[in-house]
């Protein structure tokens, strides 16, 4: 055994190297925000939320990629919430031990993390290749593929953790299954359930890969679900990767944008989940 | 209700009730085990489109796809081999970073700072962790390759420029973009996500195991390595094969500044590319189907290795929540 004052040596020198880590990974995440805020807010104005998206070298707004990117995030909850609160209600309350439950939860697991581009190249196989060409819907479908595992996982956990007692008491004044779920489980995990919609809502809002080859992009105002729309981080995307300077400008106010609204519901969640912990 | 049907002679109207009653509930539960179902259709619909599409490409080019550095769209030859080498390297780069430094904070959080502290502090690099992949990309294109350029890579070409072996790894021009910058960005993106998972399973060690060892008189750093660690070991794998997942698949980070280059140079310092970043940069360009079906094919690469990379992360995960709940 080494001595004291060697070991204490050896512990000061390691506490250091963490204080050091922690240190050195926070600033270069300060640093990023800080740019973020500094570039994206100099160039924020009422024109960015009225204007369309402009030709090279001339002004202009992103309000047709927002309106682009809020349509189809709202057409993705619709689509993906339900499903997913349903699937979550099977593994949480029908088939609790049913092996289809263990596979179906392994399977979400990986499609939380799987890359987000492979389902674009799917919904681009399914839909794109059989409609002929590049859609506003697809690029919806493509989001609610990504909401679709957020929503399962946090309607399971949520499910699990309302006490057995409130259903069996459901249950022993004659409630079918069914009404038990929805008016006992349901009402008693419905905190967790919102906060795990806003965090696919936030998940979505700044996915790029997914909807580079579904909704294309569009320079126009369009809510035409059938053809190829804009959306905000596809406009970043090639906004940024431009040599105009005006381009480059708009794609940090719009990456500012996203982060914002992402921060917000990252935050709006975080504020439900814990009132939920408290009661 | 077989109660009810033999003690009292038929109430229509109860019997009714109760067969609605008894109807919509079969009717619930079908529709959550379809929806249960549809979550593995999913995964199996990618898993098909993603053979279909890639079939031209996989019969023309048999497995040598996977061997081959050549991929000329003119003259339609694609090989597989650079994206998947530049997808390793950058996650390999990221991994070397992110993995010491992100332990490194989670000590820091679990062990050293301050009790006011450590909420705000992890919930700040909880919400980092959701910051989408494409702010990284826009910081990284337009901040971070121009101050590497001017300053690390320039350096790192001095520093090794006589040193046999490492030079070849430090060669060339600093670009500014490159194969180093897109695994620095990564690490920078994966290190929240690797700090939150290890801080949440460092405090899953039982307090009095912990204490024991300090009343036993343990330094903070001889608890976190004999203790801590080993306690958790399985489960710090498994968050870290999760960030890896992560950085194999990641997009638009490394696509801003990886440069797409189809070739592989022994120095991380030239331009590459990477799967991901093939597909979203020439994806919708591409001409013929040869091209197109090519892109599919790096596709189900990414997914087969992404698919064992994670399944592997979940089941370790798996195995230390059962000794947890046991």
């Amino acid at each position: 055994m080494a001595s004291y004052a060697a070991r204490r040596g050896t512990n000061g020198v390691m506490m250091t190297l963490c204080t050091a880590a922690a240190v050195f990974g926070l600033i270069w995440l300060a640093i990023i925000l800080i740019e973020l805020f500094w570039r994206g807010f100099s160039g924020l104005s009422v024109d960015v939320f009225t204007k369309m998206t402009p030709p090279p070298g001339s002004d202009g707004g992103l309000l047709n990629a927002i309106a682009g990117s809020l349509l189809m995030t709202v057409i993705a909850v619709a689509v993906g919430t339900p499903i997913g609160i349903l699937a979550g209600t099977y593994m949480a309350e029908y088939g609790r031990h049913h092996r289809l439950s263990m596979v179906v939860r392994f399977i979400n697991d990986i499609l939380l993390s799987a890359p987000s581009i492979i389902v674009g190249l799917f919904v681009y196989e399914m839909l794109v290749v059989t409609l002929g060409h590049f859609s506003g819907i697809a690029g919806a479908a493509a989001l609610a593929i990504l909401v679709l595992p957020v929503v399962v996982r946090t309607t399971e956990d949520m499910l699990l953790l309302v006490p057995d007692a409130l259903r069996e008491a459901g249950t022993a004044i004659g409630a079918p299954r069914w009404v038990v779920i929805r008016s006992v489980a349901y009402k008693a995990a419905r905190a967790g359930m919102i906060t795990g919609v806003l965090l696919a809502i936030a998940r979505i809002s700044g996915e790029t890969a997914p909807l580079l080859f579904t909704a294309l992009n569009n320079q126009f105002w369009s809510l035409n679900l059938d053809a190829p729309m804009a959306s905000l981080p596809v406009t970043i995307f090639q906004f940024a990767l431009s040599p105009y300077e005006s381009w480059q400008n708009l794609a940090w106010t719009g990456a500012l944008i996203i982060t914002l609204a992402v921060l917000a519901l990252s935050i709006i969640a975080r504020v439900f989940g814990s009132q939920k912990e408290s009661s | 209700m077989t109660l009810a049907a033999d003690t009292r002679s038929v109430d229509p109207v109860r019997q009714r009730t109760l067969s609605k009653f008894a109807t919509s509930d079969i009717v619930f539960y079908n529709l959550t085990r379809a929806a249960a179902v549809l979550v593995l259709v999913v995964l199996v619909g990618v898993a098909i489109s993603l053979i279909n599409g890639s079939l031209p490409a996989l019969q023309t080019f048999g497995f040598s796809f996977l061997w081959t550095e050549k991929w000329n769209p003119v003259t339609e030859q694609f090989g597989a081999l650079a994206p998947i080498y530049g997808t390793v390297v950058t996650s390999i780069i990221a991994m070397i970073i992110a993995i010491p430094v992100g332990i490194g904070i989670a000590v820091f959080l679990t062990e050293l700072c301050p009790r006011p502290l450590r909420r705000p502090i992890g919930i700040a690099v909880e919400l980092l962790a959701g910051i989408p992949s494409i702010i990284y990309g826009i910081w990284g294109l337009f901040v971070f390759a121009p101050f590497l350029q001017h300053t690390l890579q320039p350096f790192l070409i001095g520093t090794f420029k006589y040193v046999p072996g490492l030079s070849s790894v430090f060669a060339g021009p600093p670009y500014g973009i490159g194969v180093l910058t897109a695994g620095l960005i990564l690490a920078i993106m994966v290190l929240p996500f690797i700090s939150s998972i290890t801080r949440d399973v460092f405090l899953t060690v039982p307090p009095m195991l912990k204490e024991s060892a300090y009343g036993l008189g343990m330094t903070t750093w001889e608890v976190t390595s004999r203790i801590t660690l080993p306690y958790t070991r399985v489960a710090v794998v498994g968050g870290v094969m999760l960030a890896l997942g992560r950085a194999l698949g990641e997009t638009m980070a490394v696509t801003f500044v990886i440069g797409n280059a189809h070739r592989i140079t022994p120095s991380v310092l030239a331009p590459g590319t990477t799967i991901s970043a093939s597909i979203a940069n020439e994806f919708t360009e591409a001409t013929g189907d040869l091209y197109t079906s090519s892109l599919f094919a790096l596709g189900l690469v990414l997914f087969v290795i992404t698919f064992i990379v994670l399944a592997c992360a979940r089941l370790m995960l798996a195995r230390m929540k059962r000794r947890a709940g046991a």
